[in-house]
């Protein structure tokens, strides 16, 4: 039962797996924040989070203490974002959906161009002082790493949702996503909103770029995490906070358990396509996702 | 005693091409109950939507003649800026915020006002004072309640931000006679005991002349007729012609 070694050995796979799960959540969730007001799929999430590891790396690199390098990376990460809705997303209002994924797409490269000709391109270490050793819970390891990263991910979703219940910007917020028209005529400020919106996106980019930098190493591919989230959108719905973390935990567990499992029949290195095939099915069966917008109306 | 609010020659369009107005001309007085009346696509909405400077967002713009309120262009203010000079939209169809609560609906109209707690608090037991329901509601997403209900959240939503000129459109559409009877009385109660303007698009026309003093009738994007209410109602013909008099009678 219990105490059978295979079973042990499943769950500590699953509990590895949900772990690198939150992992998954943490770069989705960005794209969802700026989905859900601007109606806008942000590929540049993805530059963020590696402008955001390379700026820490290169300023702990030249001495500056952690958290000193914490709080000039956050105020530039916020400034970013609040820059880019400015000058890029506001003139572009009332444009079609594929012209803002475009503009994104082009402002991806600007800023992983921007990254490296500031910093360099060379590949950096990443030392958040938090070691990989694995501890022992009843038999099974888990990574102090991964469970920390978990704790970062969840503190960082609570707050995110305290502030979209029970603030006013955070009511706005919802407004906007709910009808966009409506929000405008009862006088909400789109602009302010979006700008809001865009800084905590550029928030949430740093904290995504130091865990996977931490894991990952800091270097150009580590744009490449938003590949990783794009079968988690699906799963989830490209509209909730909510179906980002499960889906994040879904993934994250299914492939670790898939790669364990299914992988000798198929000779092995399923984890890599393992979400990819998940996000295929659900686009079939279940096409806004697992937890993406359902009109809330009664007939 | 100058007008509130002033149609002059108005014309607009869609897209640049798409002409929905050609000429209307009106007046709305403080302390006013006015009624816009008219058929399907006659305009209505287009008005209403270019009083609040709402166009542009809906890929319109007014091409020639002004709206004024409190005697400046309409155009030379966003939306949010009519919300904090007091003139405040209910659009058609309700458009409440679906997934949030009847309340957080309710606060969301005050905080595109920039209200502060104080103001929010007595804005909602005024809301809630004139439709008991929605307090009963108010933790119900808007999206889960029944139409009326819905109106009444669009409405209260509105009220929450002081309106000086509340301006509705066809807060009756899709409702039971006797939802739309207690809306009305509702809104003839704000103009009676708070001297609030209110500015009312309606194709149901016989509720709309029974509580406005005034109407004023658009045909095909044009004013064509204006007057005292009783005296619409009254007027035969004109509920035959204009206003669906069939329809009407049977009401």
């Amino acid at each position: 039962m219990m105490d059978s070694p295979e079973l042990l050995f499943a769950v500590e796979v699953a509990v590895g797996g949900l772990l690198s799960g939150v992992m998954y959540a943490l770069v989705a969730i960005g794209f969802v924040l700026i989905y859900k007001t601007s109606g806008v799929l942000n590929f540049a999430q993805g530059a963020m989070v590696l402008f955001a590891a390379l700026t820490f790396v290169s300023l702990v690199e030249r001495q500056v203490p952690f958290w000193a390098a914490i709080a000039v990376t956050l105020v530039i990460m916020a400034g970013l974002g609040f820059a880019i809705e400015r000058t890029v997303l506001r003139p572009l209002s009332n444009r079609s959906p594929m012209t803002l994924f475009m503009a994104t797409l082009g402002l991806s490269y600007v800023i992983e161009g921007a990254a490296q000709l500031i910093w360099g391109t060379q590949v950096h270490r990443l030392d958040l002082g938090v070691s990989n050793a694995p501890f022992e819970v009843g038999g099974i390891f888990i990574s102090t790493f991964d469970l920390v990263a978990a704790a970062i991910a969840a503190a960082m979703v609570s707050v995110l949702t305290l502030f979209f219940r029970y603030t006013r910007t955070g009511l706005s917020f919802r407004a906007v996503a709910d009808d966009t028209f409506a929000a405008i005529a009862v006088g909400l400020r789109l602009g302010r909103i979006q700008g809001t919106v865009w800084t905590a996106a550029g928030v949430v980019a740093l904290v995504a770029g130091l865990l996977w930098g931490a894991r990952l190493g800091v270097q150009f591919s580590l744009s490449l995490v938003v590949l990783k989230a794009l079968p988690v959108l699906v799963l989830g719905g490209f509209d909730s906070i909510v179906g980002a973390i499960v889906a994040g935990l879904v993934i994250g567990a299914t492939e670790k358990l898939a790669e364990v499992y299914l992988g000798p029949f198929v000779g092995g290195g399923i984890e890599s396509w393992f979400a990819y095939a998940v996000a295929l099915v659900v686009l079939l069966v279940r096409p806004s996702g697992l937890f993406g917008k359902k009109l809330v109306e009664r007939y | 005693m100058s007008a509130l609010l002033a149609f002059e020659n108005v014309a607009a369009s869609y897209n640049g091409a798409i002409a929905a107005l050609h000429g209307v001309s009106l007046e709305v007085r403080a302390g006013d109950f006015a009624a816009l009346l008219g058929a399907n696509g006659a305009g209505k909405t287009t008005l209403l939507k270019a009083v609040s400077n709402l166009l542009p967002a809906a890929g319109g713009r007014i091409t020639s003649g002004r709206i004024l309120f409190d005697g400046r262009d309409v155009t030379s203010h966003s939306p949010a800026e009519h919300i904090r000079r007091g003139l405040v939209p209910v659009l058609e169809g309700r458009r409440c915020f679906k997934s949030l609560t009847i309340e957080e609906n309710l606060v969301a109209g005050a905080v595109g006002r920039g209200f502060g707690r104080g103001q929010v608090t007595r804005g909602l037991e005024v809301v809630y004072a004139l439709f008991p329901r929605l307090k009963e509601r108010r933790r119900v997403a808007a999206g889960l309640t029944s139409g009326g209900e819905q109106q009444m959240a669009a409405i209260g939503r509105g009220l929450m931000a002081a309106p000086r000129l509340f301006v509705l459109d066809e807060p009756s559409m899709g409702l039971a006679p006797l939802v739309v009877a207690e809306i009305f009385e509702a809104l003839s109660r704000l103009n009676r005991e708070m001297g609030m303007t209110l500015l009312v698009a309606e194709q149901n026309s016989s509720i709309a002349l029974k509580h406005a003093h005034h109407a004023t009738v658009i045909e095909n994007g044009r004013s064509t007729l204006s007057g005292a209410a009783a005296d619409l109602a009254a007027r035969d013909d004109i509920r035959d012609r204009y206003l669906g008099g069939k329809v009407a009678a049977l009401a």
